[in-house]
């Protein structure tokens, strides 16, 4: 069955599920030790998956298949890349339900039961290996969010939830059609075997374009992104955290896993439309943030710059900018996650997000003027800090194929500077002027627990991505083997000077290894 | 072994002190990061004068993979060639001094282990950049010394202004690294690789190809060394990214001396001497090197003139002495490049830090117009200035004695004379003619500090200190304040400073720009230039001297506008006010900047957010939308009491509903 003889995966998505039902029925206190134990109990079983990975094996590990009705079935799988967003998942998880320990303090056994459900969702979404069970658990997905951004949310929160639901939900409805054809085409559900189905190019782009309509959203690409900033002012902290480091990573998994793979020719052919818009994100929503005076609305629209980056790896066709995005999608989900936590931890002392009511938090909270500094910093892609690593390899990637494009997604880590640093300064530097303020406690020792192992994790990545980038190596190997064929040409057109090799040296924006 | 331990002592003090300081209390963690420097710097001057005997041979130290992906391959490893040693001498050196000197300086700080921290952190960033095998790494360590540069200027984070100047600083940083960002990503395309013995190795045969960047078609070794060269402007604030370094100096002085001005400001001209083959390979990208050197030596300089903050003046000489390693580098000379950099690194820090010890002395008055008179009142720091002030402007007899500048500036001179290209003549005037300006401006500084009357009374900080205003104090100006002369901790670095600036030239004259010296000296590390230094070496007389003629112009000026007639300066500044004002302002490139670029932003970052977002895609989108549905039946109402959760379920399971029944039908037809 797999190498590990008992259905983990299915085991990783029934013990949230029972633990989330159970939640319903508990009082406050129990229910938050119960979510915390699941959680973590979840993150060593995700732990146990990593160990027990082969790397080098075969594509799909940890198989297990029910077959339900018709052609539809519980089928479940993972590759390397699967896992690593599994483990993003499982790790975040119980900083969550921390994150929530005291700030929620109504309807706990809700709460910790949609988070839980959650949790459910998310696993399934990245280890579904069949269409309409990843269809499910993809949009049904939008459900426990929708109602924790709905009923723990702040003053605003229909508006957000509404406009959330809107979005999201428009894009999944063209999508299903899409899937529906296809299954109909090839004759199976079965995620693996579509993999490598080649649909006719005509058909190809339509679609391409239905599943476009969904990810885009999801991603959230300019100029759909506006569900996410006022998604995440309403959301209560952990779901901030939820929706930036994993909900967010699920556009990009769906174009690695559908669009790409599945329609290469169409992926070359809208190449132009990904690069526009995602050029117009970096530069576009990088200003934007520079003149938030919302903290959270700052970091929702820095995301949807760092998202915009992830979009240009993928989509420049070769290992370096798709190991490079896949590396942005976890480092943006470690250190988004943990940005919003440190407005998190300032907004549960203050109650306000406004940036201009802070000032000087280096003085009397030292330890999170720290943390702080070292998420800003790989927020804005310090070498040795995990945004590095992925950034360098999406555009190393993204140069091969456009220097234009390259040029102007670079601008984002001038941008990117600017913003944090004058968010930093406003909050963290300057004299310490309001008597509120003053009184606020450094970081407690449950806040600490939250964010060090996430500034772990950064540093981890940041110095030796190795242990992330091993895993997934052979799959996106398999990846741009498959794409090769559709890969565009590089728009460096190097030509030799010297007389005897006068020959236009064709550079191929997939690399060698890949052949 | 000894290589691993002079860079990641620092690291390791940092943390130790950063972390622990709580535990160990903050004179052991002052001890143990002043003392991991000093064991670095005694591991150090081993290696570099086993460089200078000729007894050691090129090492790289593998350390951890770093990353993979593809042909795509760096790692963390320290490379150790003589170039290495260079800055691994001048790096330690100057920064287990500058720890020593802020024992002093730093006294009344609280946060001491902080500031400690940061500079130990500084300085293993600036070694993991001097000890680069690849471009990669060596991004690392440029991005991290841009980091603690940003952090120690914003020490005093409750100053706005310090706070302005740390994001300043590492913003327009980042706009170098932009370029070096590009030029690494240009490089790896054209390369296939990312390490720096194998793009030397590869970069001849590249002369002469071209390749399309940004849409235009470019020789493609220009490019790269163009953009490669955007990074070495920003860090080393060459003229157009320039306009950090001045704001700079809002951080404490030890840092000024470490990091700009002896250290990080000259990572941008290392960069240019480790991939100077790839630079040999383009002489547009040379002539650019040299151009934008020269115009900054001479920028700064004139910049230099007029300010009179003590610490400005002497940042505009280290962007003006940059500007001179620059275009060293550019005519090919880069064994007088390092050399240069190798002196002003000693003469410059011990400028900084002497006049750090004046501003101690001065209640921390940093306005030379107050000073005055100096020279009993502080008589060592006077003489360690002096040895500064003659080690920049090069004074020196030909052939018998000089101090440090005297060797390496007037190599650089006759070395652009002697490179015999037009941009080289051009470099050799601005160099003379900005010698002259640095003369003058280092003897001003001397001159308003240390000799004439005392002026301190017209300070504010010394008002304060002894609580009386001018016209209290009446006749004497010194309103009966004393300076004092700063501790051994303060006065021990800038002695051993001063011995660097007296001797350092005399002393590496050969080895550094020998011809037959130089070329077993460098061996491989720079492509070194044995037909350029012989033939600098028999430059005309005149050319010799045109360097000290103009150092002894600027002394005369000097020494007729602010030792004679105290008035004439101000007369002069009246009679060409619009020159003086030009100068003053620093050439308006803040203003201009900020029209450009600092106010456009914030105005597109409002106007796509609230015309943009919220104007047109929200309006039209989702509002619209719920509009529709307001004006059409009246369900929001409904949908805002709490329906939406109950519309979102059946939504959802309707769908899964209408698919379940799709598939099994298809699977039952």
């Amino acid at each position: 069955m797999n190498q590990l003889d008992f259905p983990i995966l299915s085991l990783m998505m029934g013990l949230p599920m029972l633990a989330a039902i159970i939640c319903l029925f508990l009082n406050a206190q129990a229910a938050r030790l119960l979510a915390l134990a699941t959680t973590l109990a979840l993150f060593v079983l995700g732990v146990v998956l990593w160990i027990n990975y082969d790397i080098g094996g075969p594509q799909w590990q940890y198989v297990e298949r029910a077959e339900l009705f018709g052609n539809f079935a519980w089928a479940l799988g993972i590759d390397g890349i699967s896992m690593m967003l599994i483990m993003l998942t499982v790790f975040l998880m119980p900083i969550c339900i921390g994150a929530s320990w005291e700030a929620i303090q109504e309807r706990v056994g809700e709460y910790m039961s949609a988070f839980l459900f959650m949790e459910v969702l998310m696993i399934g979404v990245f280890a579904a290996q069949d269409l309409f069970l990843f269809y499910i658990l993809f949009e049904a997905g939008l459900i426990p969010m929708y109602l924790i951004i709905g009923i723990w949310g702040g003053a605003n929160r229909i508006y957000a939830s509404y406009k959330f639901f809107l979005y999201t939900l428009l894009g999944s409805v063209v999508m299903l059609i899409a899937m529906l054809w296809m299954v109909q085409e090839a004759g199976t559900s079965d995620i693996p075997t579509l993999l490598n189905y080649d649909f006719d190019p005509a058909a190809q782009t339509w679609l391409w374009l239905a599943f476009f309509a969904s990810f885009a959203v999801k991603m959230p690409m300019w100029p759909v992104h506006t569900w996410l900033p006022d998604a995440h002012v309403q959301a209560p902290t952990a779901g901030s955290v939820i929706l930036a480091g994993v909900l967010l990573k699920m556009g990009g998994y769906g174009f690695l896993r559908f669009s790409i793979p599945m329609f290469p020719e169409a992926s070359e052919q809208f190449i132009w439309l990904i690069f526009v818009l995602s050029m117009v994100a970096v530069v576009y929503t990088s200003l934007v943030a520079l003149v938030q005076q919302d903290m959270k609305k700052l970091i929702a629209y820095s995301s949807v710059a760092h998202m915009a980056i992830v979009t240009l790896g993928l989509f420049a066709f070769n290992r370096q900018g798709i190991e490079g995005a896949i590396i942005v999608m976890l480092s943006h989900g470690l250190v988004s996650g943990a940005l919003f936590l440190c407005v998190g931890v300032i907004y549960d002392r203050l109650h306000t997000r406004e940036i201009s009511r802070y000032g000087g938090l280096s003085i009397n909270m030292p330890k999170y003027a720290l943390l702080f500094m070292l998420f800003t910093m790989a927020s804005v892609g310090l070498p040795g800090t995990s945004g590095f690593v992925g950034e360098f390899l999406s555009l190393v990637g993204l140069y091969k194929v456009n220097s234009w494009v390259t040029l102007v997604a670079t601008t984002g880590i001038i941008l990117g500077a600017g913003y944090m640093l004058y968010l930093y300064r406003r909050v963290a530097f300057g004299e310490l002027v309001h008597e509120d303020v003053k009184a606020m406690p450094d970081l407690s020792k449950r806040e600490m627990a939250l964010l060090a192992p996430i500034a772990a994790a950064v540093m981890w990545m940041g110095v030796y991505p190795e242990s992330f980038l091993a895993p997934i190596r052979g799959d996106v190997g398999t990846l741009v083997a498959r794409i090769d064929r559709a890969a565009p040409e590089g728009d460096a057109h190097l030509k030799m000077g010297s007389a005897e090799a006068v020959t236009e040296q064709k550079l191929s924006s997939a690399d060698g290894e890949s052949h | 072994m000894s290589i691993q331990l002079i860079v990641f002592l620092p690291l390791l003090a940092a943390i130790v002190a950063g972390f622990g300081n709580r535990i160990i209390g903050n004179v052991p963690a002052k001890l143990v990061t002043t003392g991991a420097l000093f064991i670095s710097c005694a591991l150090s001057w081993p290696i570099f004068l086993s460089f200078v005997s000729g007894n050691a041979v090129e090492q790289v130290v593998p350390v951890l993979t770093w990353v993979q992906s593809g042909d795509l391959d760096f790692s963390w490893a320290l490379r150790v060639d003589t170039l290495t040693a260079v800055m691994l001498v001048v790096v330690t050196t100057v920064s287990a001094l500058v720890h020593l000197y802020s024992w002093g300086y730093m006294d009344e700080d609280p946060d001491q282990p902080r500031f400690f921290a940061y500079l130990s952190l500084f300085t293993f960033a600036m070694l993991m950049l001097v000890t680069a095998d690849n471009l990669v790494q060596m991004f690392f360590g440029w991005e991290g010394v841009g980091l603690a540069s940003y952090l120690l200027i914003g020490f005093w984070f409750k100053k706005p202004t310090a706070n302005a100047a740390a994001i300043k600083a590492f913003v327009v940083n980042r706009v170098g690294d932009l370029g070096f960002m590009l030029g690494i990503f240009g490089t790896f395309l054209v390369f296939g690789t990312v390490s720096i013995p194998e793009i030397l190795e590869a970069a001849p045969g590249m002369a002469g190809s071209t390749i399309t960047f940004a849409g235009m078609r470019w020789d493609t070794m220009t490019i790269l060394c163009l953009l490669l060269f955007i990074g070495a402007m920003g860090k080393s604030a060459q003229l157009g990214l320039h306009t950090w370094l001045p704001d700079a100096m809002e951080g404490p002085t030890p840092v000024s001396a470490l990091i700009h001005a002896a250290t990080m400001v000259t990572a941008g001209v290392f960069m240019v001497c480790r991939l100077s083959p790839m630079f040999e390979t383009s002489e547009v990208a040379l002539a650019v090197v040299t151009i934008v050197g020269a115009c900054t030596a001479i920028f700064a300089a004139t910049v230099g003139l007029v300010q009179n903050d003590i610490k400005r003046v002497i940042a505009y000489s280290t962007c003006s002495q940059l500007g001179y390693m620059f275009f060293a580098a550019g005519v090919g000379a880069y064994g007088p490049a390092m050399f240069h950099l190798f002196t002003h690194a000693f003469f410059k820090a011990l400028l900084f830090l002497g006049a750090g010890s004046v501003i101690h002395a001065m209640h921390h008055e940093q306005d030379m117009r107050y000073y005055g008179g100096l020279r009993k009142q502080i008589p060592l720091t006077f003489w360690a200035m002096m040895a500064g002030t003659l080690a920049i402007t090069g004074v020196g007899i030909l052939g018998v004695f000089g101090f440090a500048g005297f060797y390496s500036k007037d190599m650089i001179i006759e070395s652009a004379f002697a490179s015999g290209t037009a941009t080289g003549q051009f470099a050799f005037f601005i160099g003379v003619l900005a010698a002259l300006l640095t003369s003058f401006y280092s003897w001003r500084l001397m001159f308003l500090t240390f000799w004439g009357t005392p002026r301190w009374i017209q300070s504010e900080h010394i008002q304060h200190s002894v609580h009386k205003t001018p016209e209290e104090a009446g006749e004497d100006q010194t309103g009966g304040y004393h300076p004092h002369e700063s501790p051994p901790s303060m006065l021990i670095p800038l002695g051993l400073l001063s011995i660097g600036a007296v001797f350092a030239g005399f002393l590496y004259y050969y080895p550094f720009t020998g011809a037959v010296e130089g070329a077993a000296f460098w061996g491989d590390s720079i492509a070194f230039n044995v037909g350029l230094m012989e033939a600098a070496r028999e430059v005309p007389l005149w050319v010799k001297l045109a360097s000290t003629v103009a150092m002894l112009t600027g002394l005369g000026v000097a020494f007729l506008m602010y030792f004679r007639g105290q008035d004439r300066p101000a007369r002069l500044a009246a009679t060409f006010e619009p020159l003086y004002k030009f100068f003053f302002n620093k050439w308006y490139f803040d203003e201009l900047y900020d029209l450009i670029f600092v106010r456009p932003a914030f105005w597109f970052g409002w106007i796509f957010w609230k015309r943009g977002d919220e104007g047109t895609i929200d309006r039209f989108g989702p509002n619209g939308v719920a509009g529709l549905v307001a004006t059409g039946s009246g369900v929001a109402k409904r949908f805002q009491s709490g329906f939406l959760y109950t519309y979102a379920l059946v939504m959802l399971l309707g769908l899964a509903a209408a698919a379940t029944w799709i598939i099994v039908r298809g699977a039952g037809a």
